[in-house]
Order: structure tokens, then C-alpha cells, then sequence
């Protein structure tokens, strides 16, 4: 099921700091790798792998500005949200049963 | 964008279909996670009143309550509709909808198999909050759901 995959892709692609970090200041405005680059400890090189990543999860899309690329949040990109009620129902009806199966005891 | 796949949760309880539909409802407070409140302070209670136009919501501890949502089907023990007005920048919303069904099939006395179905997930993604830049680092927003992330990556 590709929507399976979409969901794991957006828990690996977020599980690394560095990469949420870069996920936080798009959510923030639109950057160029230059520009993300400036405020954190890795290379150019190195945060522009970390944008494909993203990209590959869905999370993140670019678009050209002249020479340069241009990335932001994919505004399309509800993969982590739907991923994050998916872990959340997870969590939420597993206390539910607990909760369900206790009372029943009695 | 519109074929965006709802979550579907199955699983069985050991418990009459009844019980089980009253501990979703009634006693939504036993088991809805804590972390999961978008109020000012801490959740203090998690509330889902009966009947159709029910409302859900959570108190927070300093008493101010927050909507989550309200009851669309109320029809004991079988089936439960409810609307979940949050928004991707973790707000409540009572512009946006998105459906919650929750079925409960008894498969023998103590036995009752619930479905649950959180739909219409595609409206996610027509949220511009995330690209008007509402990210709130702590208390809500995409920081929130960013933590929630972080916390259940990081489960085995």
C-alpha cells in the first residue's frame, strides 16, 4: 500500500534533528539551500541531500526563482499529517482497550 | 489530491459491544492520551456527550474548554460518527470538518470488533496555515505535531 510507505517515509525523514530543523524553517517561508544552510552546522551539499529526502517523503517541493531553487513546505505535502493520526490512533485505541478490557472484568 | 487514503484502526476487545461503545463515549476520559490537548494548560478532561450535535472537548486544568468536535450518529452500540474540527495548525476550526467512524461488531459476548475510520483527510491538505508560517515551536501547531513525531520515532 503506497500510503503505507508515505507514512514511513515521513517518520524517517523527520526522526533526524537536522532535518526537522530544515522542515521548521520552511514552515516558516520559502529558502534556497544557500540560505538554509546559513543557520545550521552542515554543508551545503549535506543539507540538500537532506531536502531530497524530504522531498522524497512528499514533505517538501521547490520551484525555480530564476538560476536558483526555491523550497517550501509541499502545501500538498499531508503526509505527516495523516501520518501523525495514524500513530496517534494507534496510541489512543490501545489505551482504549486497556480502558475497554478492565471494566469488562468486573 | 483527492485520493488521499483515510486511517483505518481494526481491532478486537475483550468486552461486550455495549461496554465498549459506553468506554469510547461516556468514558472517553479513561483512555484519550493526555499529550493529545491543544488547550492552554494541561488536559483535565476529556469530554464526549451523548446524542447527535453531542459536543467533544477537552478541559483544560485551568478550566477553559476546547472543542475537538461533535457527534454526527449516535447509534448505540453499533456505529458512531463523530467530526474532528482540528487543524493542521492544531486549532479548532468549525469551518473545517473532517469524519470519524467508529463501528463496534459484536463477534460473541465478550467479543466486539471496532473499526475505526478517521476520513476526508485530503482537506489537510488545503491547509495554507502551514505555508503562512504558523509554526509555534512549543504549544501548538506544526511544532506540536513535529514533537509528537519526534517522540514516536523514536518508540521501538
Amino acid at each position: 500500500m503506497a500510503n503505507r510507505a508515505d507514512v514511513s517515509a515521513a517518520f524517517i525523514a523527520l526522526a533526524d534533528p537536522t532535518r526537522r530543523r530544515i522542515f521548521e524553517r520552511l514552515a516558516q517561508r520559502t529558502r534556497s539551500v544557500g540560505e538554509l544552510a546559513e543557520g545550521l552546522p552542515v554543508t551545503r551539499p549535506a543539507v540538500s541531500q537532506h531536502l531530497k529526502v524530504l522531498a522524497q517523503a512528499g514533505l517538501v517541493a521547490h520551484e525555480r526563482d530564476g538560476a536558483r531553487r526555491v523550497y517550501r513546505i509541499d502545501p500538498r505535502g499531508l503526509a505527516m499529517m495523516r501520518a501523525y493520526l495514524d500513530r496517534f490512533w494507534d496510541r489512543a485505541l490501545a489505551a482504549f482497550k486497556t480502558a475497554v478490557e478492565q471494566g469488562e472484568e468486573k | 489530491m483527492s485520493a488521499v487514503p483515510p486511517v483505518r484502526k481494526e481491532l478486537v476487545v475483550a468486552a461486550s459491544a455495549e461496554h465498549a461503545f459506553n468506554v469510547f463515549t461516556s468514558g472517553i476520559d479513561r483512555w484519550w492520551p493526555r499529550k493529545h490537548h491543544i488547550g492552554s494548560s494541561p488536559l483535565q478532561r476529556e469530554v464526549l456527550e451523548a446524542g447527535v450535535g453531542g459536543r467533544w472537548y477537552g478541559v483544560s486544568q485551568d478550566g477553559t474548554e476546547c472543542d475537538v468536535g461533535k457527534v454526527l450518529v449516535w447509534d448505540p452500540p453499533r456505529r458512531l460518527v463523530l467530526s474532528w474540527q482540528i487543524t493542521s495548525d492544531w486549532k479548532f476550526d468549525p469551518d473545517f470538518t473532517t469524519e470519524i467512524e467508529v463501528t463496534f461488531t459484536a463477534e460473541g459476548p465478550k467479543t466486539t470488533r471496532l473499526v475505526l475510520e478517521h476520513r476526508d483527510l485530503h482537506r489537510y491538505g488545503l491547509a495554507e496555515p502551514v505555508i503562512r508560517g504558523q509554526i509555534d515551536s512549543k504549544e501548538g501547531g506544526w511544532g506540536f505535531i513535529l514533537q509528537g513525531f519526534a517522540e514516536e520515532a523514536a518508540r521501538p
